[in-house]
């Protein structure tokens, strides 16, 4: 580890951390309905798009309707998404001509985009056109994550409001996401990104006549480069922003078109989780209490800079078996050092292992490095920080209402200890949300650990490793692990793109994203309905660093039970493996 | 609370949700996949065309390349770049790729090891002893399979090979590696690098 690399690493916490409260109260304000500097542009376009759904956007839905308005959207997008990609052989603008995506690999595409994951079984430069890219991806970029926080803000509700019943419109919740945060964000991001060199254009792949010409592996003379182009930076800028991930080209962000200088690297990291951290603020604003967000926000910090520790470390300690070959593994200022296998240059180890641990902490899956070829330290860190539920920052909108599952439950078994109703801020903690709360935080493990185990008897789900003895399980496993949570990076030496996975990963990340929702809603629902008790001597406080402790063992102990025993088949014995 | 979900009074609610998905889905589609997407491109395209579409680099009136993409150099008058693990042929620019290959893999360990013999074997052919460690980045596939850069301490560990098929000097050669050697981004950010093209480029300028 470097003074440099550690700088790195500070300042991006410092900017993460400094823009949470201008974000989060300008988030507040555009969804409480408030006006903002924005409002004298976009209001009239808003007041446009409810008299066109021919909506009253005062009329608030309970949770039930909410929730069919969430599912009945949510159905629409992926057909569309997948009749564009089985289609995109007969629609315009595909200058590379590209035919239509296989059923299974359509349905996994569909149901990856749809659920914020952005999961690829798909090679983007060599598979979609760019139709397909900007009705397909980049519509659905926006739209997961702007449902995403719209279903946040309506739990939102139902813990701030006393005796209510409806919990927001959903109609109105989705168009100022999209209109006052998510767009204009994404429009800044995207023309700073160009800047620094990622590609905008609608032209065909442009060829380079190479300044060494080569032989391929048949022998064959190669005398030209493809560059591939094509409209990049506008779905880059979303694909961070929105917790999405899905890359435009094969290798994601670390694609020199797609992260081209150390700047793009940085700003793509800060956008990842910009907006997660910045909702605790919102959160907080919005319940009336701030010190209840900065707590929140401090609980998913600490376990998030106590995995980037990890991270740096094992990264930038290298790889044991490549020392004694005479390969020079210190880093100096003149070299990076360490594991650099599926790193690019310009990023080094400081900034890739940091990326590695933001995007999985993140929920959004866009990587700068090949996570297979991370240490095995590394790469568990990538790995756990999923398997927490995607609660540190998380995605938009998912990661915290992930996390006040664990708050109720925290509240709920503290309540237990010393014997009392539990309640947070105000409402009681009942049966009915603790049985919800247990939905929400049950259902991933059983699907993340059922399907790698299907993964790991199967002929099927072991043809597609790649790596050979632990590393291979541990392909298996981030595979559902990523999809299982709506993640989407992936040890990519996994051959994914085969019906086994395709199917089953398509709908662990259906089971992941509708099937918490669904609960969210209902939780939002009871609790809306319940009033406020003020708060009494034997009231738990939840804004205290103690709470703070609390609510972070909760976190790990439950992510720990779950998982230790596979860490323990995959990285953990591969780290001793290699030590040997 | 206990209600199911689908019954007649949502059946009702069902239907006038319908308008509001369509016209939603549709309104946001265009708002999101085509106007956004072309309102980026015309202003990229009329602010910075350049880097827009590639930042290609041109030599004699011909596209040989782009200054953010790497390509394969195994000539040892030319600076070679990172190991590519690209299919069919490296620095496939159609088919990005990384070599996925796990830290424990002993296919890893076999791949860095024939490059660091390559290495050696060019030096050894122009009767150069380079002494080990080659630095790691020199050995080790990039995430891409794309990546232009270099360090400079790998720039640095083949400047005598090149000098000595040249025909040039030490000193010309690290002048020239100097020049196009670009540091931490605002001295911070990222790695010092050299850009492997650009320097090839240079090189065959100087003759």
């Amino acid at each position: 580890m470097t003074t440099n690399g550690l700088l790195q690493i500070a300042l991006y916490l410092a900017a993460l951390l400094l823009l949470a409260k201008p974000l989060g109260s300008f988030m507040a304000r555009v969804h409480q309905g408030q006006r903002t500097w924005l409002h004298p542009l976009l209001g009239p376009v808003e007041r446009w798009i409810y008299r066109l759904l021919g909506i009253d956007p005062s009329q608030e839905m309970g949770w039930k309707h909410y929730t069919l308005a969430v599912l009945l959207f949510s159905i629409a997008g992926m057909a569309l998404l997948y009749a564009l990609q089985r289609l995109q052989g007969f629609l315009p603008l595909n200058p590379q001509g590209f035919g239509a995506v296989s059923p299974d690999s359509s349905f996994n595409t569909a149901a990856s985009f749809l659920t914020n994951t952005n999961w690829q079984g798909y090679g983007g430069e060599s598979t979609m056109s760019y139709l397909t890219q900007m009705l397909g991806m980049t519509v659905q970029n926006f739209l997961s994550p702007a449902v995403g926080m719209a279903v946040l803000v309506a739990f939102i509700r139902g813990l701030a409001r006393p005796t209510a019943s409806a919990i927001g419109n959903f109609w109105v919740d989705l168009t100022r996401s999209l209109l006052y945060i998510l767009l204009p964000l994404s429009l800044l991001l995207a023309l700073i990104l160009v800047s620094q060199g990622v590609v905008q254009n609608l032209s065909p792949y442009a060829t380079a006549t190479l300044v060494q010409p080569l032989v391929d592996a048949q022998g064959n003379p190669v005398l030209q480069q493809t560059l591939p182009l094509g409209p990049a930076a506008s779905q880059v800028a979303i694909k961070q922003l929105g917790s999405n991930g899905g890359g435009f080209f094969n290798v994601n962000s670390a694609h020199p078109f797609e992260n081209p200088t150390p700047l793009s690297n940085f700003l793509e990291m800060l956008a990842i989780l910009l907006i997660p951290a910045a909702l605790c603020y919102t959160f907080g604003r919005m319940v009336g209490d701030t010190r209840q967000g900065w707590a929140l926000m401090a609980a998913m910090t600490v376990v998030f800079v106590a995995m980037i520790a990890v991270s740096y470390a094992a990264e930038a300690a290298g790889n044991p078996r490549l020392a004694s070959l005479g390969i020079d593994q210190t880093a100096t200022a003149l070299a990076p050092g360490g594991n650099m296998e599926g790193k690019e240059l310009r990023f080094g180890v400081a900034s890739t292992a940091l990326w590695a641990a933001v995007t999985t902490a993140g929920s959004n899956g866009a990587v700068n490095a090949m996570h297979d070829s991370l240490t095995p330290l590394g790469g568990m860190v990538t790995m756990v920080l999923m398997q927490l539920g995607e609660v540190i920052f998380g995605g938009v909108g998912s990661g915290l209402y992930g996390m006040l599952a664990f708050v109720l439950v925290a509240v709920f078994v503290s309540g237990l200890m010393v014997g009392r109703t539990p309640e947070y801020l105000g409402k009681k903690i009942e049966a009915y949300e603790i049985k919800m709360a247990s939905l929400l935080i049950l259902i991933m493990p059983i699907t993340v650990l059922g399907l790698t185990a299907l993964g790991v008897v199967t002929a099927a789900g072991k043809a597609s490793i790649f790596n050979p003895g632990p590393h291979g399980f541990s392909e298996v496993f981030y595979a559902f692990t990523s999809m299982g949570n709506n993640n989407g990076s992936a040890f990519a030496g996994l051959a994914a793109n085969t019906p086994f996975y395709n199917l089953l990963g398509g709908l662990a990340m259906l089971i992941s994203r509708f099937w918490l929702i669904v609960p969210t809603l209902a939780l939002a629902g009871s609790l809306v309905r319940k009033k406020r008790v003020e708060s009494s001597a034997g009231t738990l406080p939840t804004h205290t660093p103690l709470f703070i402790g609390w609510l972070v063992v909760i976190v790990l102990l439950v992510g720990a039970l779950n998982f230790l025993p596979a860490l323990a088949l995959g990285p953990i014995v591969e780290h001793l493996l290699l030590a040997m | 609370m206990g209600a199911p979900l689908v019954n007649k009074e949502n059946n009702r609610t069902m239907r006038t949700l319908i308008r509001p998905t369509v016209v939603a889905l549709a309104l946001l589609v265009l708002l999101t996949g085509v106007v956004y997407p072309l309102t980026v491109t015309a202003l990229a395209q009329l602010i910075m065309p350049r880097q827009a579409n590639g930042s290609l680099v041109q030599r004699a009136g011909v596209v040989v390349g782009s200054e953010l993409i790497g390509q394969a150099f195994d000539d040892p008058r030319y600076f070679w770049g990172r190991p590519s693990a690209t299919a069919p042929f490296p620095y496939n620019g159609a088919a990005s790729s990384g070599s996925n290959l796990g830290p424990s893999n002993a296919a890893l360990t076999a791949a860095a090891q024939a490059r660091l013999d390559a290495l050696q074997a060019a030096n050894a052919a122009l009767g150069l002893t380079v002494a080990l460690p080659v630095p790691v980045d020199l050995v080790t596939a990039s995430a891409s399979g794309l990546d232009p850069h270099i360090s400079p301490a790998a720039a640095a560990y083949q400047t005598p090979r090149v000098a000595a098929a040249r025909g040039l000097s030490e000193a010309q050669v690290r002048a020239l590696v100097e020049q196009h050697t670009a540091g931490r981004q605002f001295g911070l950010l990222g790695e010092p690098r050299v850009d492997v093209l650009e320097l090839n480029l240079a090189l065959d300028g100087l003759q």
